[in-house]
């Protein structure tokens, strides 16, 4: 679907030359929910205008559909970013319309009649939810509404991308969380392939089928949001992930010596990591039952990523040597990932 | 009428000179007001999108036109008149009168105009204009869709101080003889002492520019939102 070689964007300041993005491959699938996420200043907005060219790449290629953006004229670029819907941050609706003027205006290049522009920005309030706020101004609304306008708007022309650089960060989280809603709600019913840039990780979680990780204008890792959250490979993306549950916490509290994190002699305390093929499974009971170990359950954060329970559980295990031996021996047969923190 | 006769006892012989001199303002307002309402939009949209990161860019042309509304602003209007006599004979065969006073009161309303239309518009989002780059609008489209439209109070409110700083001007151009309300103050108010005929006078354009600024702001208020 959208497929970027080796793109890279520099920029002259007056500070001298920055490389914003460098050399990035990325095949973002039709039909899926794709993210960027990196932090401030990690060149992922900049790599999201490279889609439309809005940011022309210094070089690489940018294919749309096998069609390659970058050679293409002006005009004939102007044709296809009408495919490709996009929202903002601050969402940039037009002051001086409406809700109903502001979904309006893209349509303003379309060939639709006028009949069936009017049927068509009724159909998209509906979707958004603000039919009753059609006659509204922006001024008027909060953000989780002018999001949602901004969302009608990019939608006008039947694109077959969304592109939404940073959409949910000006938002509340209660807020958040129904744009998200609304976004997955278009990517299922519209089938629309959405790219998502973020610096929160609960959005990747919440939403996203694959992720990329941005450092330094670089893509550092790829893969399958439950992949990258299970089996982070990166610093950058531990350091996400602990943003988003803060299990990391933990190591902090055994530097401290705070006394959760206490041990009896003979006691181990082990981080399990659950990822989406084994969380279902009774461990901590079986445990006791098998091996008579008590399993003290000290910290956890499970998350339900997709439909699927993954996340990381700190408990400090009591027994016999032998059967500690047998249990940790068993833990680790049944692909629940761990790692002995203290003892 | 008698009651305003008692009031400013030399209307009733000036009377028909005043009338005169009201329909030469209007025509050195509105023949030099439309045009340089014209250029002076011109002017500011190009400088806005020929800049340093403008949608049009072009720092050539910006750099020109920048330094060119920099050099007439300086010169003082009265300066201004005398230097441009020629350039209005050449244009419109006479250097005196109404007509011969529509070439300096455009040079000195259009790069004051220019000017503030550039301040307005840079007030503009640019999040605005990405947002309708990404929509497939050329810059052409953006200057009148986005640009213009999303200014309408701007640009109106920035109009009316301009319109009262024309009135100004066009007060002084009648030292070239160009005739109007400020020709006449100086002539009966100050050379002959009339009192009476400068209250007239200050009433008079107060009128004017009370009108003025009352439909502008109609405009602002529903063009705001």
């Amino acid at each position: 679907m959208i497929r970027m070689e080796q793109v890279s964007k520099t920029f002259q300041t007056a500070a001298g030359t920055v490389q914003a993005v460098k050399d990035v491959n990325l095949h973002i699938r039709e039909g899926e929910v794709f993210g960027i996420i990196g932090f401030s200043g990690a060149g992922k907005s900049t790599l999201v205008r490279c889609i439309n060219l809005l940011e022309r790449p210094t070089t690489g290629h940018v294919m749309i559909d096998g069609l390659d953006l970058t050679t293409l004229a002006e005009k004939q670029l102007r044709e296809e970013r009408r495919k490709i819907g996009m929202i903002f941050q601050h969402f940039n609706l037009l002051r001086s319309r409406t809700v109903y003027q502001n979904i309006a205006f893209p349509l303003k290049k379309s060939s639709l009649s006028t009949e069936e522009k009017h049927k068509k920005i009724l159909a998209l309030l509906e979707l958004v939810g603000l039919s009753e706020k059609k006659d509204a101004y922006p001024s008027q609304l909060s953000g989780g509404q002018k999001q949602r306008v901004a969302i009608a708007r990019a939608l006008a022309n039947d694109p077959k991308v969304l592109l939404c650089d940073e959409a949910t960060s000006a938002l509340d989280p209660q807020t958040t969380k129904s744009i998200l809603n609304l976004l997955r709600k278009v990517n299922e019913t519209l089938k629309i392939t959405i790219v998502i840039i973020t610096h929160e990780m609960s959005v990747v979680k919440d939403i996203c089928d694959r992720v990329a990780i941005m450092e330094h204008g670089i893509v550092v890792e790829e893969g399958t949001t439950e992949n990258v959250f299970v089996h982070p490979r990166e610093k950058v993306t531990r350091d996400f992930i602990s943003t988003a549950g803060n299990v990391d916490k933990i190591y902090e509290l055994i530097q401290q010596g705070n006394e959760l994190t206490r041990l009896q002699p003979g006691e181990k305390m082990l981080m399990l990591t659950y990822s989406a093929n084994n969380a279902g499974e009774p461990l901590i009971s079986y445990l006791k039952e098998a091996f008579d170990i008590t399993a003290n359950i000290i910290y956890g954060n499970i998350d339900i990523l997709k439909g699927k329970a993954i996340g990381k559980l700190v408990v400090t295990l009591s027994g016999t040597p032998e059967n500690m031996e047998k249990a940790i021996a068993y833990i680790g047969e049944h692909k629940v990932e761990m790692e002995v923190i203290a003892q | 009428m008698s009651f305003l006769y008692q009031l400013a006892p030399n209307l009733e012989a000036l009377g028909a000179e005043l009338i005169k001199c009201i329909g030469q303002t209007f025509r050195m307002i509105f023949v030099s007001g439309i045009i340089s309402f014209i250029c002076g939009l011109l002017l500011g949209v190009l400088l806005i999108v020929t800049k340093k990161g403008g949608i049009m860019q072009q720092t050539v042309v910006y750099n020109i036109l920048d330094k060119l509304i920099d050099i007439i602003r300086s010169i003082p209007f009265i300066i201004l008149m005398v230097l441009l006599i020629p350039v209005s004979r050449a244009l419109l065969g006479t250097g005196s009168g109404v007509t011969g006073s529509y070439v300096a009161l455009i040079f000195g309303t259009v790069p004051f105009f220019a000017r503030q239309i550039e301040s307005v518009l840079s007030d503009v989002d640019y999040g605005l204009v990405e947002a309708s780059a990404s929509m497939g609008f050329s810059p052409i489209e953006m200057i009148f869709h986005v640009y213009l439209k999303e200014s309408i109070p701007g640009i109106t409110r920035v109009t009316m101080i301009t319109f009262v700083s024309l009135i100004g001007i066009t007060a002084m151009a009648g030292a070239i003889g160009a005739g109007g309300l400020g020709d006449f103050a100086i002539r009966y108010g100050y050379q002959m002492g009339y009192r009476d005929m400068i209250w007239v006078t200050v009433i008079i354009i107060l009128i004017i520019i009370s009108i003025i600024q009352g439909i502008g702001n109609i405009i602002i208020r529903r063009t705001t939102h």
